[in-house]
């Protein structure tokens, strides 16, 4: 229970931080960055090492009640095309996703996989190494969140095992609303390279909506850089949204509470790199490939909806 | 939870069973079932074993099945054997002038999952049985149109003949 206040201060840094710096620029900075180095040095402590044992089905299971009555009540959830995930064996699920620190599309997913598979297919994800310190979330581990680091991923994927990953991470997450609709993975390719090594499939999970849950304002990634927390928490942004209920909410690190956004998500056939791309595939070429197509299934989703939130 | 619904078919009941029984059939007239797949090596009898799933809210719940009474043409039981917990039941009696009476029952539910697992089971409530509903409705359709082929089949072979 001590370190309970480890996340609140952080987050409440961050709040003053932010405001210290765009009113009055530096001052004040070298107290604030070492009391942000300590924050992060206990940060660090926290992150769990990956145990793919700490995934619990008894524990999803009986978690899968509340995440349906979330995920239909509140987001009114449809995830199209689980049938395209091959049955059995690893397979590199790729997905946009949206909605800042509060990620609906992760829920919705999660939820429709578990059920549609059966809670014994081992499923995991990769979540940034600060999700899963936050005091509160080591649950998370329970689902089969596992910290992203490339050993984690190819240790999943080696047991066989579906694995989910968000390559645009927090840089993605936070975008402007305006941007909403667009798949935006800041150029990281390094998942091919893990569906290459690995051997497998890559499956694309296009999700839409959850950047309508706030009035995402700005990703802050200047500040972030003012303030080195790309350094030290290997945070790109400190983003600025309107959400509630803080109205003016400036890092998201206590999370908000996320507008009932309609999110639908698809999941597109599965593509076998080396089949298509050849035995030694081109990083570059795969990765327009994958952003093509991904891109213009957001469109068609987006030409869908009739209005933002209701969907 | 429980829940139910009843029809009567214009049609003997062997012919009832015939449909309710196989589970090649099932996509065709159960309502939100998304999935009914043969998971054991006879596809049909006691011990039968199916994967279904069936469309509630924003997910498509449901497991690996066993049947666990086969008594035909009367009564076909499944028990879930992964997935939602489940216990299914169709039930068929004759009734007057050759007919039949259909009843599907389904109890479900999510053990050990506390008050969010009470609360999610009545808010299914509605959903599952309006799935219940139009599956007896669709199975007297399908049925009915069915033996109408039939008849005139025969009645044109005897035409012939």
């Amino acid at each position: 229970m001590a370190d309970t206040g480890v996340a609140g201060q952080a987050a409440s840094n961050g709040h003053v931080a932010s405001d210290e710096h765009t009113s009055n620029g530096k001052a004040g900075s070298s107290l604030l960055s070492r009391a942000l180095r300590e924050v992060a040095q206990q940060a660090q402590r926290r992150i769990p090492r990956a145990d793919l044992d700490e995934r619990d089905p008894d524990f999803i299971r009986e978690r899968l009640p509340l995440m349906w009555m979330l995920a239909s009540l509140w987001y009114r959830g449809e995830v199209r095309g689980l049938g395209n995930i091959p049955d059995s064996g690893p397979v590199l699920l790729v997905g946009n996703h949206s909605g800042g620190n509060m990620t609906p599309d992760t829920l919705v997913f999660t939820l429709a996989f578990n059920t549609y598979f059966g809670v014994e297919r081992a499923f995991y994800q990769l979540a940034h190494n600060l999700v899963l310190s936050m005091p509160g979330l080591g649950s998370l581990r329970k689902f089969g969140t596992v910290a992203a680091a490339p050993s984690n991923a190819r240790k999943a994927l080696e047991s066989g095992a579906a694995l989910l990953v968000y390559p645009g991470g927090d840089y993605e997450v936070h975008r402007p609303s305006w941007e909403r609709n667009r798949v935006d993975f800041d150029g990281r390719q390094g998942f091919i390279r893990l569906a290459l090594d690995a051997d497998v499939p890559i499956v694309p999970v296009v999700s839409i909506g959850g950047q309508e849950t706030a009035l995402f304002l700005s990703r802050g990634e200047r500040l972030a850089r003012l303030l080195a927390l790309d350094r030290m928490f290997r945070l790109k942004v400190l983003p600025i949204s309107i959400a509630l209920p803080w109205g003016l909410n400036v890092g998201d690190m206590l999370g908000h509470i996320p507008l009932p956004a309609k999110i639908t998500v698809e999941t597109l056939p599965p593509i076998d790199l080396r089949a298509e791309f050849g035995p030694e595939p081109d990083l570059d070429e795969v990765y327009a490939h994958l952003m093509r197509l991904m891109q213009e299934t957001l469109d068609a989703l987006a030409a869908e909806r009739r209005l933002p939130v209701i969907g | 939870m429980r829940a139910s619904a009843r029809t009567v078919v214009s049609a003997p009941i062997e012919t009832v069973w015939s449909i309710v029984s196989d589970p090649e059939r099932a996509l065709s007239f159960m309502s939100g079932v998304t999935r009914w797949e043969v998971e054991s090596d006879e596809p049909t009898g006691l011990g039968a074993r199916y994967r279904m799933l069936l469309r509630v809210g924003s997910a498509e719940v449901g497991g690996l099945i066993e049947i666990v009474e086969w008594d035909a043409p009367r009564d076909l039981a499944w028990n879930s054997v992964t997935g939602v917990d489940q216990r299914g039941r169709w039930r068929l009696r004759p009734a007057p002038g050759g007919r039949t009476q259909a009843e599907i029952r389904l109890a479900y539910g999510v053990a050990g999952s506390g008050i969010a697992g009470w609360l999610a089971e009545r808010l299914a409530g509605p959903a599952v049985s309006g799935h219940l509903k139009t599956t007896v409705r669709q199975l007297a359709r399908l049925v009915e149109h069915e033996r109408t082929r039939d008849l005139a089949a025969q009645r044109r072979a005897a035409r012939a003949g």
